[in-house]
């Protein structure tokens, strides 16, 4: 059973959690300060020195708590903040934040720094320093009950719910039987699953928590006025709404439902968790979800390792932060795109591998990233990132009855 | 080696036994010949892979089932072995968007333009 994969390592974390990488992010904390920031991590060149940020200028609660929790997320061992100087984001709490973890952090303010060159000149000096320090840290034994994984699918077709979809449910599975806390998210493509998922809820009140959840999201796209479903969707076979939703419903796989949180939780321990990517309240800042990367950041900000990424007609994206284990769905997609997937799942359709045969080549492709294996994506240096405006409650006491104390 | 007329029975996936629709497992052109629940069909246009044909002979309103489970309801007729899609299903929860539906509301206005 036990292949020769190499045992999991982690970086241990102030808050006892392991990273599976040990990057230095450099974060701009207003879009006037991307440019300089993105110079400093371009100068690297490097798979672990990534680039994040927040765009806007105006203050956001969901802003600042992502903020605070992928900089501290444990794949990361240094940050880099890089501040015009007159945004609103509270550059002095979220440097504080990060050096209250014991990582490595430093701060850099544009119009203090003598702008744009000297910024770029400076940051470079400081990421290269801490580099040099956490070259120098040594990670300690890991176990899968240690990780967590997340899974999205993106660039879906009619194949996606067949193939590579139920095969990371057969992943998931495995995984959560081993202790691992997995996460599935996007509500708003699990609208008319709402029911049969209710049923899998460890309690009564978790089911009715998640109904409310995914009824949320249909009054949320019907004010937006389109529903989560993209055009290309379509030419691939899709045809509604509801249709793709059950066909990404299946990377679930068919474990209990443990919970329910929000952007930013962190499971409390192992098992299957629904991720409520849909904002509280009254619609106010656009789609909850812009584009893929959105929600993959969201599943980060809630202590993703990595992420199973699954696409019928072929996404190349990949991640800061964390790494995206890519599967493709359609054997043709494959055909076209190999170099940009981990795992070819179009073979279940061709007939040369089973569902389960697929679903223990996700778990495998997953132990060996964890062990530091690059991914595909990762490998061809994606790092993509998008953080915009939200607003949410946090949740209830009944959303999380597995919290331990 | 793809066959040009006659499509071995693994061409299409029926995933629940309740399903009024199949799935093309693979890219079939027009013409194409096939057995369906223990029937000849030929096609009568193309289908890409990951694409839906009616079972049966449907009317407008049926309520369209895959994986078990309705997707969408009919707005038109269907023949056995016909492209079920956006021309003629529609969602019974928020309606599906194409790439126009970005322009409809700017439509108007860009007409003085072209």
């Amino acid at each position: 059973m036990n292949e020769s994969v190499a045992p999991l390592q982690g970086f241990v974390r102030s808050d006892g959690r392991k990273g599976i990488r040990n990057v230095v992010v450099v974060a701009y904390l207003v879009e006037c300060a991307h440019h300089v920031s993105r110079r400093i991590a371009q100068h690297f060149d490097d798979l672990d020195v990534h680039l994040i940020g927040f765009p806007g200028c105006f203050p956001n609660q969901y802003a600042s708590r992502m903020m605070r929790a992928l900089t501290t997320h444990p794949n990361v061992g240094a940050v880099l903040l890089v501040s015009l100087g007159c945004e609103s984001m509270d550059r002095d709490a979220l440097r504080e934040h990060i050096a209250g973890s014991g990582r490595p952090v430093d701060l850099l303010v544009i119009q203090e720094t003598g702008g744009t060159a000297a910024t770029i000149a400076a940051g470079i000096e400081k990421v290269g320093a801490m580099r040099t320090e956490l070259a120098g840290q040594s990670p300690v034994p890991m176990s899968l009950d240690e990780l967590v994984v997340g899974t999205i699918c993106g660039g879906s077709d009619g194949t996606s719910g067949i193939t590579a979809n139920p095969a990371v449910g057969r992943c998931f599975d495995h995984l959560v039987a081993e202790g691992t806390a997995c996460v599935f998210e996007e509500t708003g493509e699990l609208i008319g699953c709402e029911d049969i998922m209710a049923e899998r809820a460890v309690t009564p009140e978790l089911g009715e928590l998640i109904q409310a959840c995914v009824a949320k999201a249909e009054r949320y796209y019907r004010t937006m006025g389109f529903g989560s479903f993209a055009p290309g969707n379509a030419d691939g076979g899709l045809t509604t709404l509801e249709e793709k939703s059950m066909g990404a419903y299946s990377k679930s796989g068919a474990s209990p439902i443990s919970g329910l949180i929000k952007p930013g939780d962190i499971p409390p321990s192992g098992g299957l968790y629904l991720l409520d990517v849909v904002p509280d309240g009254e619609p106010r800042f656009g789609f909850p979800n812009i584009a893929d990367n959105a929600e993959i950041v969201e599943m980060i900000a809630s202590g993703c390792h990595l992420t199973l990424f699954t696409t019928g007609r072929g996404s190349v994206v990949g991640s800061a932060i964390s790494p995206v284990i890519k599967v493709c769905a359609n054997p043709e997609t494959y055909q076209r795109l190999s170099e940009d997937m981990d795992v070819n799942a179009g073979k279940i359709l061709t007939g040369e591998a089973s569902l389960d045969d697929v679903g223990e080549e996700i778990y495998q492709r997953v132990k060996a990233v964890a062990a530091g294996e690059r991914s595909v994506s990762e490998a061809l240096g994606h790092q993509e990132f998008i953080l915009t405006y939200k607003s949410f409650e946090p949740i209830g006491p009944g959303c999380l009855p597995v919290r331990q104390v | 080696m793809r066959e040009h007329r006659s499509v071995s029975s693994d061409a299409l996936i029926l995933l629940h036994p309740d399903d009024n629709v199949l799935v093309t497992t693979r890219s079939l052109p027009e013409g194409a010949t096939m057995t369906l629940d223990g029937q000849p069909l030929v096609l009568t246009g193309a289908l890409p892979v990951g694409h839906k044909l009616a079972r049966r002979t449907l009317a407008a309103g049926d309520k369209i089932f895959k994986y078990g489970v309705p997707i969408g309801s009919l707005l038109a007729p269907v023949a056995r072995g016909e492209w079920v899609h956006m021309h003629n299903m529609t969602s019974d929860y928020l309606a599906s968007h194409t790439r126009q539906s970005g322009n409809q509301t700017t439509s108007s206005s860009q007409e003085s333009h072209s």
